[in-house]
């Protein structure tokens, strides 16, 4: 197994490079979608909150393969054809933010409604009481849970292997249909998986006690 | 002028009549104080004076502004209408210095240095000042109640409405709540104030409103109110709460 690893390091690497680089996009942007679509799903105006629920709907409940496949084979018959590792993030970024919509709209709403009256009879707008008071206290509370969605979000990132997206995922398929060594290939990409989910699970343990 | 107006307003909760026809004006420096049975719509009634809640029929002028007037900017009205809750809903991820400064700060633009000294003025005549850098959740509700009352007057408010500010405190910590409000009174800011405090009513107040079933039934001055109370309604109402 040491062998195939020193032959193949670079490739071993160069997929860990892309899931890591893949994650990161896709933790971003999802948290940022994520939140702004949780914070329209309390909104007071109705058709923001149904704006909101369609979203969360559609993209929590279409696989993540579907909706990547959607982007790398679909979306290129009428836009410019991105390749598998943009088609891939951008699927895993769209899938992420709906779970992190509902895992911060349930913080959001956790926040009693007697800090947003507070704000608002303080004279603050609703943004500014999002912004100041809101938000900050239910992001606190969804710190647990939204560690969970961002290990996820690293594993799920294995699904760029199917559209040729140069992970991970992607590189050990490469080798072991190259060496025919099937079972050590996939437990280095099993390791290196690891090494990126393990500290971020202990982390979130200890924030969690941390906060608790 | 009048800086409350209410002109024949009715407010429903789906089909449950809470305020009807309700007339009646406050003027500036006014201490009006609302009394009534539990469930007689006065917290609707005070949260309609700053938009908390809508009225669904008749006219309200808070200020100048037309409540009923859609393009009514309400965040602009609150600056001027503070507001004191039973539950102190003061920010939880806030230290008490930052509660009663966010507000001058983002809303009024107030400089951070004048912003600190008015903070600070105002928790040495609530008498907190060593709890500046202290979280809500370390106060006590009646210590939480007096900080809510200095951050609603950093705002340098006209009025400040009051909804019951002592019914979620224990028994010892409600005269020190009672004694920064006549504070507020002295100051000669008008206050609407819900309460079952009726000692407040009968010495502070100048007003004393008595609603039941979300009808007004008695506007007059305090005295008059507790020893020659006109409807039983009122009187069944006084004979219960005074006797204990």
């Amino acid at each position: 197994m040491w062998q195939l690893f020193t032959q193949n390091w670079q490739d071993f690497l160069t997929g860990f490079w892309h899931t890591i680089l893949s994650s990161i996009i896709a933790l971003v942007f999802s948290f940022i979608l994520g939140s702004g679509f949780a914070i329209l799903e309390t909104n007071p105006n109705k058709f923001w909150r149904g704006v909101a629920k369609v979203y969360v709907e559609i993209f929590r409940n279409i696989p993540l393969l579907v909706v990547t496949m959607f982007f790398y084979l679909v979306l290129p018959k009428v836009l410019p054809a991105m390749n598998g590792f943009t088609a891939g993030t951008i699927g895993l970024t769209l899938y992420t933010s709906a779970f992190i919509a509902e895992t911060v709209r349930s913080g959001l709403q956790s926040v009693g409604t007697g800090q947003m009256e507070g704000c608002l009879a303080n004279g603050l707008s609703y943004w500014q009481a999002m912004k100041n008071v809101i938000l900050p206290q239910a992001l606190k509370i969804t710190i647990p849970p939204l560690g969970n969605q961002f290990i996820n979000l690293i594993k799920n990132s294995s699904v760029l292997a199917f559209v040729a997206g140069m992970d991970l995922m992607y590189q050990g398929d490469v080798i072991a249909s190259n060496t025919f060594q099937t079972i050590p290939t996939y437990i280095i990409v099993g390791i290196f998986y690891l090494i990126l989910t393990l500290p971020l699970s202990y982390y979130m343990q200890y924030l969690e006690k941390k906060l608790a | 002028m009048a800086i409350i107006d209410f002109k024949h307003v009715d407010k429903f909760y789906g089909g449950f009549h809470v305020l009807k026809d309700i007339n009646f004006r406050v003027n500036g420096g006014e201490v009006v104080v609302i009394v009534g049975p539990s469930g007689s719509g006065k917290s609707t009634l005070i949260r309609t004076i700053n938009g908390l809640e809508r009225i669904n029929d008749g006219s309200l002028i808070v200020d100048g502004k037309d409540m009923t007037d859609k393009s009514t900017n309400f965040n602009e009205l609150r600056r001027d209408v503070g507001m004191v809750f039973q539950h102190f809903n003061l920010y939880a991820n806030k230290t008490v210095l930052e509660n009663i400064m966010l507000a001058p700060r983002i809303v009024l633009h107030r400089p951070e240095e004048e912003n600190h000294k008015e903070a600070m003025r105002l928790l040495e005549e609530v008498n907190l000042v060593e709890k500046a850098n202290s979280y809500p959740h370390q106060l006590s509700g009646g210590q939480q109640q007096r900080i809510a009352i200095a951050r609603s007057l950093a705002m340098k408010p006209k009025v400040i409405l009051f909804d019951e500010p002592t019914s979620a405190l224990d028994p010892e910590m409600i005269q020190d709540v009672l004694d920064v409000m006549k504070l507020v009174a002295q100051e000669g800011i008008t206050m609407v104030v819900v309460t079952h405090e009726m000692g407040f009513a009968r010495e502070v107040g100048t007003r004393v409103v008595f609603l039941a079933d979300g009808e007004i039934l008695e506007d007059s001055d305090p005295k008059s109110f507790f020893d020659h109370p006109q409807t039983k309604r009122a009187r069944q109402f006084l004979s219960k709460v005074i006797s204990h």
